[in-house]
């Protein structure tokens, strides 16, 4: 069992991973169209991309008047997503698998900086759980794939922590860990969690939008 | 006599097309608010499969990536001033408000019944003024506001729009104008207009038709209709100022009733009758009115709407605050400093050339000309609230009561200032404090740019009139 997770079926949803998202971007920058759209996203790429850049950029750091108005809710959406992307991304024994399988490797993060973030992930994961269930204007949008989606993501770090802690029979919780990150990856393209790569393209289109059309050719239009 | 009564066939109101001509728009106009018109849309069937193919069609990229990765996180929620003009209802937070409708209409391939269609048009133009506001707060760059002007242009095509909006969209296409002012309405307003005030102005003159000149200036509909002292005070202001300009015989109306009523082939068609007019007349620039949804559908989308691929106008184009800042800026209008008005003012900073076009500094550099203590509201600039008349919401009696509430927004934010004077650049702002001052009643006075400008200026001798 362990085998054929860890080998095969790591591989088939890398695999489906990766396709996946860029097939994504790629029907996303297809599917632009100037005249429905009423963005003159080629004849002015200049102003486009500088209003791209700028949008992505505001938003990937808390430079932005959402971060003001709601730092709670942003400040746990920001170390969520950060922790998430760089524990895994860093974490000692993923980094050796992947050297084992691919011969290839890069720095790691010691295993208790891995550990707290691991904690963050489940914490603010929490936090975004139970926002759902308690105020009444996320509440209201709420519907129960949004449930499943943070749930997704959550499993790969909860049944990581228990394996890594060896909290109950490692060898099955392994198993079940791995199996947790591979349907995560799987996600990816097909759910909202799409947004890992579609988040750019939206962000580089309404910046563009901006930038083109709603104010940059005046020198204004970051209006975040 | 009786006879013929009773063969009358009774045109329907409601159809899935624009109406296209006099009659049909007069039987329109008889049916007084709407009675029949609502009653015959209570029956009205969906074309399910025509809709099913215009989301095949036009239904992509943008508004299909929105839809997917809406977060649900809600922080689009306070930015919407409908949100908290009723006491934060959730069913007010704009991605609900297009989850519940667009959302459906996509899941269910346009399967969707008459009572779904109502819902959908009580939502798009009752609970939304296309402001853009939410679009800015939201992390993924979602805009609610394209997503329900959308919706708009869905709703339409079925013939599910407001009563206000449908007649809206029949007067362009039979006037071209929002309202039935033909050519020579329009012509003769402007005759009137010089000779009204030529006595006060020797010399005042709007030149029609003039080819070549350096200024095209263009207007909404209510200023020949309504207010024409509007095109007095700007063709005083260019006289003064010595603009060789010129106003169009066609091709003269920047707003679009249209584009409120989401009616595509009726935008089209607007704004290339204005683009027409540059064409013929060749001027070196373009003008437009003090009007925010004029100048957003005219300059901002129209050009799009038109097929040019630049996204820019035929000539150069601009709102009237830019000329007037370039005029004060560069000395060929003074105004007299001891006249600038003494009591606290502040600014509706109008969403559709501020937010959707970026002319934030512009009116705010005016400001020191006109006022001696100007104050901003709490949310100015792109980040200012919708005066919550926007998206054409003024005009439509099913949803007066709502505009009503959301208007407390503005309401509050202008106490806060202390000011009881806002100067307001743009038609639909204008009409939208009005109802604020009569239905609210907080002693506040409300301006054009023109005639708090007209007040203050610096005649120069030659221009005065010659005494007797
Ligand atoms: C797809 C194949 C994957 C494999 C083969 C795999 C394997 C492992 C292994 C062997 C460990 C270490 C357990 C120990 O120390 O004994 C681990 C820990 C961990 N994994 Fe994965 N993993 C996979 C995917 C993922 C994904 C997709 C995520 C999250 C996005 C993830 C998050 C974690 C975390 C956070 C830990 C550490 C928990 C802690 O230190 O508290 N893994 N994983
Ligand atoms: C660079 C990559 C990513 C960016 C820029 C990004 C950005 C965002 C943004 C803007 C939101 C919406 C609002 C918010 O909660 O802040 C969001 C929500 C979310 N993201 Fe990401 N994300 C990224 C990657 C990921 C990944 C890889 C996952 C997990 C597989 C993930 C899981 C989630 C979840 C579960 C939510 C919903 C939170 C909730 O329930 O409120 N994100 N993300
Ligand atoms: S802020 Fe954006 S992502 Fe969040 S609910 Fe609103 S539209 Fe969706
Ligand atoms: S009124 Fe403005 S803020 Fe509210 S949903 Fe519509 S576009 Fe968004
Ligand atoms: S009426 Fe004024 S404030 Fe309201 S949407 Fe239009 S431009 Fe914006």
């Amino acid at each position: 069992m362990y085998e054929f997770v860890r080998g095969p079926l790591a591989l088939i949803s890398f695999a489906i991973f990766f396709i996946g998202i860029i097939v994504r971007v790629v029907w996303y920058v297809k599917g632009l169209d100037w005249r429905l759209d009423r963005v003159a996203y080629l004849e002015k790429a200049d102003y486009g991309i500088r209003g791209a850049l700028k949008s992505i950029f505001h938003w990937i750091l808390p430079l932005n008047h959402t971060t003001a108005n709601h730092p709670i809710f942003m400040g746990a959406t920001y170390l969520f997503h950060i922790c998430l992307l760089t524990a895994p991304l860093l974490l000692v024994a993923h980094v050796m698998l992947i050297e084992e399988s691919w011969g290839i490797s890069w720095p790691t993060i010691p295993d208790t900086i891995a550990d707290y973030m691991t904690l963050a992930v489940i914490a603010a994961g929490g936090f975004l759980f139970a926002r759902r269930l308690v105020l009444p204007y996320v509440k209201i949008l709420t519907t129960g794939s949004d449930f499943l989606v943070l749930f997704i993501a959550l499993a790969p770090f909860i049944t990581g922590f228990i394996a890594y802690h060896q909290l109950m029979g490692y060898k099955f919780w392994l198993i079940v860990h791995i199996l947790c990150g591979e349907i995560m990856l799987i996600a990816i393209p097909f759910t909202k969690l799409s947004h890992f790569v579609l988040f750019f393209c939206s962000r580089a289109q309404i910046g563009m939008d901006y930038g083109i059309k709603r104010g940059g050719q005046k020198g204004r239009g970051v209006a975040w | 006599m009786a006879e013929e009564a009773k063969e009358q066939i009774v045109a329907p109101l409601v159809t899935r097309v624009p109406i296209k001509t006099k009659e049909e728009l007069d039987t329109l106009l008889a049916d007084r608010q709407g009675r029949g018109y609502y009653k015959e849309l209570d029956a009205f069937p969906v074309d399910t499969e025509a809709l099913k193919k215009t989301l095949e069609a036009t239904f992509k990229s943008r508004l299909k990536t929105w839809l997917k990765i809406c977060a649900h996180c809600g922080m689009c929620a306070d930015a919407c001033h409908f949100y908290i003009a009723n006491d934060n209802d959730p069913e007010q937070v704009p991605s609900y408000k297009i989850q519940s409708t667009l959302g459906e209409l996509v899941k269910k391939k346009g399967n969707v019944d008459n009572a779904f269609m109502q819902y959908c048009m009580d939502t798009a133009w009752g609970k939304c003024t296309c402001c853009n506001r939410c679009g800015m707060y939201c992390p993924h760059g979602i805009d609610m506001g394209a997503m329900m002007s959308y919706l708009r242009g869905l709703c339409f095509s079925q013939g599910f729009v407001p009563y206000e909006l449908k007649i809206g969209s029949g007067m362009h296409w039979v006037y071209k104008a929002q309202m039935d002012v033909t050519v020579q309405d329009f012509v003769e307003t402007c005759e009137w207009m010089a000779e009204e005030y030529e006595d006060d102005w020797p010399g005042l003159n709007i030149p029609v038709d003039k080819e070549n000149a350096d200024i095209l200036y263009t207007i909404n509909a209510r200023e020949p209709k309504h207010y024409p002292e509007d095109i007095a005070e700007a063709a005083i202001l260019f006289h003064l100022t010595g603009e060789n300009w010129t106003v169009p015989s066609e091709g003269w109306e920047e707003t679009s009733l249209v584009m409120f009523a989401g009616d595509w082939a009726g935008c089209k068609m607007q704004v290339e009758s204005v683009f027409e007019a540059m064409e013929r007349l060749k001027p070196k620039r373009m003008v437009v009115t003090e009007c925010g949804h004029a100048h957003r559908a005219t300059v901002t989308e129209g050009p799009y709407w038109a097929g040019i691929k630049s996204g820019d106008t035929p000539v150069p184009t601009q709102h009237y605050v830019e000329w007037l800042l370039e005029v004060l800026e560069n000395g060929k209008l003074k105004l007299d400093p001891s006249k600038k008005i003494k009591e606290p003012v502040t600014l509706q900073d109008p969403c559709n050339y501020v937010r959707n076009a970026g002319l934030a500094e512009v009116t705010r550099k005016i400001m020191p000309y006109i006022a001696e203590d100007f104050r901003e509201m709490a949310q100015n600039r792109e980040q200012n609230f919708c005066c919550s008349g926007g998206g054409g919401m003024n005009a439509l009696g099913r949803y007066r009561e709502q505009r009503n509430i959301g208007l407390r927004v503005k309401r509050d934010q202008i106490l806060a200032t202390g000011a009881k004077f806002v100067v307001s650049a743009c038609h639909n702002c204008w009409d939208a404090l009005r109802d604020l001052e009569e239905e609210y009643k907080i002693g506040m006075k409300w301006s054009f740019l023109k005639p708090i400008i007209l007040k203050m200026v610096i005649v120069p001798d030659h221009l005065k009139p010659k005494a007797e």
